[in-house]
């Protein structure tokens, strides 16, 4: 009698494909991931995107340019301001407009607060995923207070067109560099809440040092820049590398991910240098607030902004990275071509890189971390 | 480095190929010698241009020339530049992935929106659009579509404007 | 002690009925009354868990439903009628049974679980004569029965075909059973000091010398090795990864609605309940009052003790179990399933094991 072996293609366990979905609590908005796990151990994840495509730089084709600034609020919605920002100064790059200095300093301060309400919600979703619900509330409620500031300003909570390229649309109402630094007051012991609550819990410090290493040189190389790199141990920031408005005036520093709790680049490093960094924003904030001047905020504000014939690359940091316009005009008042450069996209991209071999509560822990916003990589 | 020095430090090393234009602090590569220049640019000890920040495909209107501008920066040494490679439509371009990561999601956005091809790119598929879409949408002669895959695309816009 | 049914056929007997109708009839009626506690835990404690976690949170919670014009608004007490109106709504919704899957095995998975959870609460006793049904192997029933539920976790898991669903009954299964080892080990240290598996027993022991807590060193961290198992066996932060919400929807629970799920609800804060009645009567002395934490009171001043107020106490020490593992949900992220495990095979049970040892020898060189 022939014994029958049984065909090992049939007993073999095999590579599993899951999909962590469209729809997904934790995927930071409409992201796709092709997930090849074996087990429970991950060989490699596949990000698919484009859920949010809206057509943002074909529209910027045919809009002047005043018209484009809400557009760019949508891009990434958390940091609405640091989009407005990085467009107007690229257009003012190109027409080579000389602001007074109440406009300047009035957009380093809401850029600082827009700052601190992005990181608060990016360390909360932080938590969230790895499981801490209750500091994902405290830093909501800390953040409402900003988004009470920003609607006293320009009336709107998320999506502000504030920022236009040659000035702003309003002044400060009157008492908000008060309430500003009641919110300074207010904020600052929060800080240290938070450190206690969630920063070196032991538990969260298991799920988060030495998971998802990404090493200094490879960042650089994925194009990955903001806090992601700043975790990695490489100190670039572009306030203070290639200062651009009026950073050079204020006395802050860049926090670096040292490998406090584990390796140099983990998640936990990642996340510390954000917890950091809103400490030093409130630094310049309380600088900003005590310097600034009076002044006409729609003194240089262009008629029609008509920009030279010419093509310019523009460079900011907002929340997460380092934003880029590159802008080609012909002359006319509607660019020829508008490309946005998105940090969370080159972030999202290192994913695979850092996940390879890891588990997959560790990819929510990953991409959590490398903090991404949907609106801005689909534009 | 100011653009000047890095343009004579380029030419000194590799002779004949970039080319300037007035006025513009950019150099412009033929797409045959890319790989070349890419390897001098990331290699060399005095350019050391680590971080490639950005790559915008755009097309000039001429319905023929598509460019692809390439922005690095060196995060060691501080220093700035923009390449620009024009192509025709049928040619491509060399794919510098194996240098650059970044390349690689830059690399599938542009061929997605413009069309433009890269040699060597290991996975040269669209990324913001959906897989079977027809066309290049950021082309200035692109035509919104009447059909999609067989369903109408709806002109009628009286129902909400 | 007398069990209730026990008792009860003897207080009916009068009554001429042939006894095996009347044991019939006393049975059923048991379990009529034992799901009714359940059920009503299950609303108390959710109402109970989601004030907690909104005072945690900076929040109110429910504040908007009352119940007969008794609403609440922002007092402590506030919208109390929430937990009618989400009971109703459970029993309402549309129960989805999703086309691949498998029909018989997910019909049956929430009625596994929730056997388990009944068949729990048949062997304790609620205070002193207060117990459905007397076992002299006390301990070692409860035990054997906590753990049917496991089957019910990884029917639902693989009856789902949702391959989420299937990791987190996975995990489930891996977690629930090796969890059970440092519980039943530090339940044998109890067993081996008093020298009866029968709780009445071990609660009489209580009584005569101290709460079990205070006993010994080792009695004291077997508290701690059992309480904190017990998050574990239940499934609650920081031990939740089989229904992580924010990594698998809900785990092995995903694809259920309406009344099967609210069936998955009940038998899992049924499980919290048993848990910590079963801490309260092992190691903080049951149902006898505070005044027996060290007997230094003569036998006169025992005021606080009796039938009825010994299930007040019972139930406080239950509840105030319950609060502190609410406290955890809220407070702690969770851990990673390897963690997890390596907690259990490598924490817990060495020194679960180790406790026993000592405590032993204390027992030898002490008596």
């Amino acid at each position: 009698m022939e014994k029958q072996l049984l065909d090992k293609s049939v007993i073999e366990s095999g590579e599993m494909v899951l999909n962590m979905g469209p729809q997904h609590p934790s995927t930071h908005g409409v992201l796709r991931l092709k997930i090849h796990t074996d087990g429970e151990i991950v060989s490699k994840i596949e990000p698919i995107i484009g859920y949010l495509h809206r057509c943002f730089e074909k529209h910027c084709e045919s809009l002047p340019y005043e018209q484009i600034v809400p557009f760019t609020d949508r891009c990434d919605y958390l940091a609405s301001m640091h989009m407005d920002h990085a467009f107007s100064i690229t257009v003012e790059k190109l027409m080579d407009i000389e602001l007074p200095a109440r406009v300047e300093y009035i957009r380093v301060i809401v850029a600082e607060l827009q700052r601190i309400a992005s990181h608060l919600i990016a360390v909360g979703t932080f938590g969230l995923d790895v499981g801490a619900i209750t500091p994902f509330t405290w830093t909501l409620r800390d953040r409402e207070r900003i988004l009470d500031l920003f609607e006293t300003l320009c009336g709107a909570r998320l999506l502000y067109n504030y920022i236009w390229p040659g000035g702003l649309s309003h002044d400060l109402p009157p008492l908000f560099i008060e309430h500003t630094k009641e919110f300074i007051n207010y904020f600052e012991p929060k800080i240290s809440e938070l450190n206690q609550v969630l920063t070196t819990n032991k538990i969260f410090i298991e799920r988060s040092a030495d998971v998802g290493v990404l090493p200094g040189d490879v960042a650089i190389n994925y194009g990955v820049t903001g806090p992601s790199l700043r975790g990695s141990g490489i100190n670039f920031d572009l306030r203070k590398n290639e200062p651009y408005s009026i950073y050079e005036k204020f006395d802050f520093e860049i926090p670096v991910g040292k490998g406090d709790m584990g390796t140099v680049g983990d998640c936990w490093d990642r996340y510390n240098v954000r917890v950091l960094e809103m400490q030093e924003s409130i630094n310049i904030l309380r600088q900003a607030c005590s310097q600034i001047p009076d002044g006409d905020v729609h003194e240089a504000l262009p008629k029609k902004i008509r920009p030279k014939i010419g093509e310019v690359y523009g460079r900011y940091e907002s929340a997460r990275g380092d934003v880029g316009f590159y802008i080609i005009s012909n002359g006319k008042n509607i660019p020829l071509r508008v490309k946005m450069r998105s940090p969370a996209f080159c972030n999202l991209s290192v994913l695979n890189e850092i996940s390879e071999g890891w588990m997959i509560s560790d990819i929510i822990a990953n991409l959590g971390s490398l903090d991404i916003v949907l609106g801005e990589i689909d534009r | 480095m100011t653009f000047r020095e890095i343009q004579k430090h380029i030419e000194s090393k590799i002779k004949g190929i970039i080319s300037v234009e007035d006025g513009k602090d950019v150099i412009f590569v033929p797409p045959l010698n890319w790989n070349e220049i890419a390897q001098l640019l990331k290699n060399d000890v005095d350019l050391d241009f680590d971080y490639l920040m950005c790559i915008s495909s755009y097309d000039k209107r001429d319905n023929k020339i598509y460019g692809a501008a390439y922005n690095f920066y060196s995060t060691l040494k501080g220093h700035y530049l923009e390449v620009r490679i024009e192509v025709d439509d049928e040619l491509s371009i060399p794919s510098i992935v194996s240098l650059w990561k970044a390349a690689d999601w830059h690399e599938r956005e542009a061929y997605d929106m413009m069309g433009l091809q890269f040699d060597g790119h290991p996975d040269l598929k669209r990324i913001l659009l959906s897989e079977d879409w027809d066309g290049y949408p950021l082309r200035k002669n692109y035509k919104e579509p009447d059909y999609y895959h067989g369903m109408p695309v709806p002109k009628d816009k009286s129902y909400w404007e | 002690m007398i069990s209730t049914v026990d008792s009860l056929l003897d207080a009916f007997s009068y009554l001429k009925i042939p006894s095996e109708t009347l044991l019939t009839i006393i049975i059923v009626t048991s379990g009529i009354i034992i799901f009714t506690i359940m059920a009503v835990n299950t609303l108390f404690a959710v109402y109970f868990e989601r004030k907690v976690s909104a005072f945690m949170q900076d929040r109110l919670g429910p504040m908007e439903v009352g119940i007969f014009g008794f609403k609440g608004g922002k007092k402590f007490w506030g919208g109390i009628g929430q937990i009618i109106a989400d009971g109703i709504k459970l029993l309402t919704k549309e129960d989805i049974l999703p086309n691949n899957a498998d029909k018989v095995l997910m019909i049956l998975a929430p009625f596994i679980i929730f056997s388990g959870a009944l068949l729990t609460f048949i062997g304790i006793p609620l205070s002193q004569n207060l117990v459905v049904s007397d076992f002299n192997i006390g301990i070692f029933y409860i035990i054997s029965m906590s753990s049917v539920g496991v089957i019910g976790i990884i029917l639902a898991g693989w009856s789902s075909n949702n391959k989420w669903s299937l990791y987190g009954s996975m995990r489930a299964a891996a977690q629930i059973i090796s969890y059970e080892i440092p519980i039943a080990l530090s339940l044998l240290l109890v067993v081996l000091v008093v020298g009866s598996l029968h709780l009445g027993e071990i609660v009489q022991w209580q009584a005569d010398n101290r709460w079990f807590i205070l006993h010994s060193p080792f009695s004291f961290l077997a508290f701690f090795i059992y309480y904190i198992s017990t998050v574990a066996e239940t499934n609650r932060t920081p031990f939740d990864i089989p229904e992580a919400e924010s990594e698998l929807v809900a785990g092995w629970m995903t694809e259920y609605s309406g009344f099967r799920w609210s069936l998955f609800f009940l038998s899992e804060y049924a499980n919290i309940l048993i848990v910590s009645i079963v801490a309260s009567i092992v190691f903080l002395g049951g149902w006898l009052s505070p005044l027996h934490i060290i007997n230094v009171f003569p036998e006169s001043w025992q005021l606080l003790d009796g039938p009825v107020l010994g299930l007040f106490w019972l139930f406080f020490k239950a509840v105030l179990l319950i609060f502190v593992m609410m406290w955890f949900r809220w407070t702690f992220p969770r851990l990673r399933v390897d963690q997890l495990m390596y907690l259990c095979w490598k924490v817990f049970i060495p020194f679960a094991l180790a406790n026993l040892f000592f405590v032993s020898l204390w027992e030898l060189i002490l008596k």
